[in-house]
């Protein structure tokens, strides 16, 4: 009797399964895609793996939703299925369609093999998945690698460009170190409370005493996850590795790793209780919001404007973990998907004007955009007015929750500098739409037709934005959802 | 109550925006482009008089109400109403843009389509401005004017477009998010952004920590309103974006634009914080005596005839401001009927200005002298409508400036005085330039053979000349609608001075 007790113990039930089936779906997809890589003819390889591709990610979608309808723990409490981890999962499966969508047309003018290139991007999803649900903080380390490792591949994927080489190389010396300091931190927050489960964790933290280690261990995890999140002062690597890495890529991990990262602290800073989490959080957020805009306000290329820009609104959502859980929480995670729709769909735009070798990506190539291209130039506008914080775009609405949120918890102080901070960032995103349409080109730059993925992907993150501005109440009432979860 | 009524302002307000959408899908046949652009302007501005035919006059509060719920978190409601103020600057608006799509004709020939577009929505934004009894509605609809107007002056403009074009959205943009800073504090602290039910609040003292606030809370707001007006020492971009916007985004701009700045000082700064409105008010009148006086000197010395009419703004809204911040029936009429003169004569001006300049390609005024002998039509209208501008009695422009300056007088004599040479330097500066344009010798040979207006244009400047006659002889016919919108403005202020003298 007691032997078949243990025994069932030992080996997880289908309903463990059903809590990764997700991440399930995305291992099994992505393995197919690189078993069938050597096999396929290369010229129409990428045709057929990034089809293949799509159809895991929106399988993963599928999947989410299955999964939704069983919440609960998982695999000896490692994972949780809630609210909180679906809407993270539903995020990342979406973002990843999104840039398998953009990537079609960009590998085949970049002339990159598909193969392995699909294959990372669907077992960096898993990982972001998997972030989002663990909670169990060795668990989560491993996800957190599975995920940035993966990106420090793709970040490299333009062979031809040493830039890239160099962003891939810069990213994956300055990751392992972060990395390291995460953990480190949950070393010593072990040492501290004696688990690595969150809950637990949590339970010894609020039960009294609150010993010193414990606030060396979150400052540690924080230095690890805010250099996932590039958030100041761990931002420097940011604008080179944004610049060298292909433009999808970029669209990919600025979203959703950031989303899955921001998952993560949220589960850290409220449902276990970081002690000390208000002042650390305004420091870096009042930080990151200063020196992404000042930095942005000098730059010509497109993309390192935008690297400047996701420091800046990293900034933005970490305001919200200051403040009070009731409301930061449902702020933040709408902040996260309003920004993940924008800057994918920005940065999509990007990438198909970019043209052969990425060699058009400076403020100059994209003077008069209106004229050649009006249909594309309309779209950047509404990404950029959102990026702005121009109501009936999402971006209005996540900046609009964060703040009113740090105002319930008086953080008026920030709330200031944040405002201040968006009327600075107006001028920069200006500049870029001033240029498309305002001026004149001075040399021919070529814009091909809009393909159809590209096409779908773009207009899958138009809806959304605009969606999320005009009617946000219902994701914000599911992110809502999430409190009752995270804290007890 | 019919279902006409309630819906009144929807249509008004988005009717526009509809022409805009169909127009998106127009072909490139420039023609229709502006005959539909025509019908659609025309179409709503017959709606808007819907407004005054069937306003209740004798009532106070707001008339043509609708209040549903848009969003539930934040408690954002889809409130708009008008009152006697706000209801003539919807017409005003409409009554302007059709007279904008017939002035834009021939002198937009690039771009047809998109000019259209954009200005049909800058039109819809507008009015919703005026209407939006939302805060978060009205921040909406106020951030949503920029985007179209800075469009159309960076597109369409002058040589110095852009500059103008990113100057004009930095400085709105920036002032407002002070509003945006003020509004949120407010919705943190009532939990709604109903206009009325904040009033509400604020006056029965249910908002917590409101004392300190509100001082804060009246700048935030009067700094996003004072920079649009433009007062005194925020004006800069006033002139930059006037004579690089093309005709038709001057005439809104002067026009309907500037009074946004005006009617949110009137409807939020008043209506909200009384109490700090009074104890400011002493600056912000000696501000606006300023940008009178200074504005006033500062048009008689430009040499571009563009740059003149808009210093010429800034000296007349200074006149509005001051009339605001009397806290008298009269000023606060006076105030309202200028905004409403001001619109019809200066769009008329920049409208005239733009005539000359399809004509000659210059604003400049020594390029031109003697115009009254090849374009006498020309110079007759024009010159009417300097004379309305200038405040001659019997047309509208008198009407205003005199209830201003008795209220300012009423408030305090050296206000009314130092204000009423504001009205001798418009009959200075304006009159001036006139002689130098029409009168004398022609002395450019280019202009002997100027052609006077056509068809098109004298259907673009009748119905100015029209209205600023009938402003002029009949103004109880806007006023008896002002008046009671006034009163509620002011019940707060009657209150407090009572207040004062029993203690």
């Amino acid at each position: 009797m007691n032997s078949a007790n243990d025994i069932t113990q030992v080996i997880p039930q289908a309903a463990d399964y059903v809590r990764i089936l997700p991440e399930i779906v995305l291992a099994i997809f992505g393995m197919i895609v690189m078993v069938l890589d050597p096999l396929v003819d290369e010229r129409r390889s990428q045709k057929t793996l990034g089809t293949i591709a799509l159809v895991g990610s929106l399988a993963a979608l599928v999947a989410t939703l299955f999964q939704a309808q069983y919440p609960g723990l998982g695999f000896w409490n490692m994972v949780r299925v809630d609210s909180f981890s679906v809407f993270f999962h539903f995020l990342v499966a979406a973002v990843t369609a999104v840039v398998i969508l953009t990537s079609y047309e960009y590998m085949q003018v970049q002339e990159i093999r598909a193969g392995e290139y699909y294959a990372l991007v669907l077992l960096g999803a898993l990982g972001m998945s998997l972030m989002s649900s663990a909670v169990e903080l060795v668990l989560i380390f491993i996800a957190l690698e599975i995920s940035s490792i993966s990106t420090y591949i793709l970040a490299g994927f333009r062979q031809r460009a040493a830039i890239s080489s160099e962003s891939s190389v810069k990213y994956f010396l300055l990751g392992s170190f972060a990395t390291a300091f995460f953990l480190y931190g949950v070393a010593l927050m072990f040492g501290a409370t004696g688990s690595t489960s969150i809950a637990v964790i949590g339970d010894v933290l609020r039960s009294g005493h609150i010993p010193v280690l414990a606030y060396v261990g979150v400052a540690l995890m924080f230095v690890g996850l805010g250099f996932k999140v590039a958030a100041a002062p761990f931002h420097v690597w940011t604008p080179d590795v944004y610049e060298g890495a292909p433009a999808p890529v970029v669209g990919f991990m600025s979203t959703a790793p950031k989303a899955a990262v921001f998952a993560v602290l949220l589960r850290i800073m409220f449902e276990a209780d970081a002690p000390g989490r208000v002042w650390l959080i305004w420091v870096v957020a009042a930080l990151s919001m200063t020196l992404g805009n000042i930095g942005a306000l000098v730059q010509d290329n497109v993309k390192r404007l935008l690297a400047y820009s996701s420091i800046a609104h990293a900034g933005y959502l970490l305001v919200a973990f200051a403040a009070l859980p009731k409301n930061g929480i449902p702020a933040a995670m709408f902040y996260t998907a309003s920004y993940a729709a924008m800057n994918v769909g920005a940065f999509a735009v990007i990438s198909h004007i970019g043209g052969k070798g990425e060699r058009y990506v400076t403020l100059e190539d994209y003077e008069g955009l209106g004229r050649r291209s009006p249909l594309l130039a309309a779209t950047l506008t509404i990404f950029l007015l959102s990026l702005i914080g121009i109501p009936i775009t999402g971006g209005f609405f996540a900046k609009f929750y964060v703040f009113s949120a740090a105002l319930q918890a008086n953080l008026v102080g920030l709330v200031i500098i944040g405002v201040l901070n968006s009327a600075v960032a107006s001028y920069y995103y200006l500049r870029l739409i001033v240029v498309m349409y305002m001026r004149e080109a001075r040399e021919e730059v070529p814009v091909s037709p809009i393909p159809f993925g590209l096409g779908a992907a773009l207009a899958i993150s138009l809806v959304a934005t605009i969606y999320l501005g005009v009617l946000p109440g219902r994701v914000l009432e599911y992110a809502a959802r999430s409190v009752g979860e995270l804290v007890r | 109550m019919t279902g006409l009524d309630n819906s009144m302002l929807t249509l008004v307000t988005f009717i526009p925006l509809a022409g805009a959408l169909l127009l998106l899908l127009f072909p490139r046949r420039d023609r229709d482009i502006r005959l539909f652009a025509l019908v659609v302007s025309l179409l709503d501005f017959i709606l808007s008089l819907h407004l005054p035919v069937h306003f209740q006059r004798a009532q106070t509060g707001f008339q043509f109400e609708v209040n549903n719920l848009w969003i539930s978190n934040p408690n954002i409601h889809y409130h708009m109403g008008v009152d006697g103020v706000s209801m003539w600057l919807v017409v005003l608006t409409t009554f302007l843009t059709p007279l904008c799509v017939l002035i834009s004709w021939k002198s937009v020939h690039e771009r047809v389509k998109e000019f259209f577009i954009l200005l049909l929505v800058l039109q819809a934004a507008l009015i919703g401005v005026f209407v939006a009894l939302d805060l978060f509605l009205f921040y909406f609809f106020w951030e949503a004017t920029l985007i179209p107007m800075a469009l159309l002056i960076g597109i369409y403009g002058h040589e110095r477009r852009v500059y103008a074009a990113v100057k004009f959205f930095l400085y709105t943009m920036v002032a407002s998010m002070f509003m945006l800073a003020a509004i949120l504090w407010l919705y943190a602290k009532t939990g709604t952004f109903d206009f009325v039910s904040i009033q509400a609040a604020i006056r029965n003292g249910q908002v917590e920590s409101f004392v300190g606030a509100a001082p804060w809370l009246f700048l935030g707001f009067f700094i996003a309103f004072a920079v649009k007006v433009p007062i005194f020492p925020f004006h800069t971009w006033l002139p930059d974006a006037h004579v690089e916007a093309p005709t038709a985004g001057s005439v809104l701009l002067a026009g309907v634009l500037l009074k946004m700045g005006t009617y949110g000082m009137l409807r939020f700064n008043l209506g909200l914080f009384p109490d700090q409105s009074r104890s400011n008010a002493w600056w912000i009148m000696v501000l606006a005596l300023i940008g009178i006086v200074y504005g006033a000197l500062v048009a008689m010395v430009q040499p571009n005839m563009k740059k003149l009419i808009a210093y010429s703004s800034i000296s007349h809204l200074g006149f509005v401001v001051l009339g605001i911040f009397s806290f008298t029936q009269l000023g606060l009429d006076g105030a309202t009927y200028v905004m409403l003169a001001h619109g019809v004569s200066t769009g008329a001006l920049f409208m005239l200005a733009g005539i000359l300049y399809e004509r000659r390609h210059t604003y400049e005024i020594a390029d031109f002298g003697g115009l009254a002998t090849p374009m006498p039509v020309y110079a007759t209208f024009f010159l009417f409508i300097v004379l309305a501008s200038v405040g001659l009695p019997l047309l509208n422009g008198f009407i205003g400036e005199f209830l201003v300056l008795s209220g300012a007088f009423r408030d305090r004599a050296v206000y009314g005085i130092v204000g009423a040479t504001g009205v001798i330097w418009s009959a200075c500066y304006l009159l001036w330039m006139y002689q130098r344009v029409f009168f004398g010798k022609v002395t450019h040979q280019v202009n002997l053979s100027l052609p006077d207006l056509s068809g098109r244009e004298r259907a673009a400047i009748w119905p100015t000349a029209v209205v600023a006659l009938v402003m002029g002889v009949a103004p109880l016919l806007w006023l008896n609608a002002i008046d009671p919108a006034v009163q509620t403005v002011l019940a707060p202020f009657a209150q407090l001075a009572s207040k004062m003298v029993a203690r």
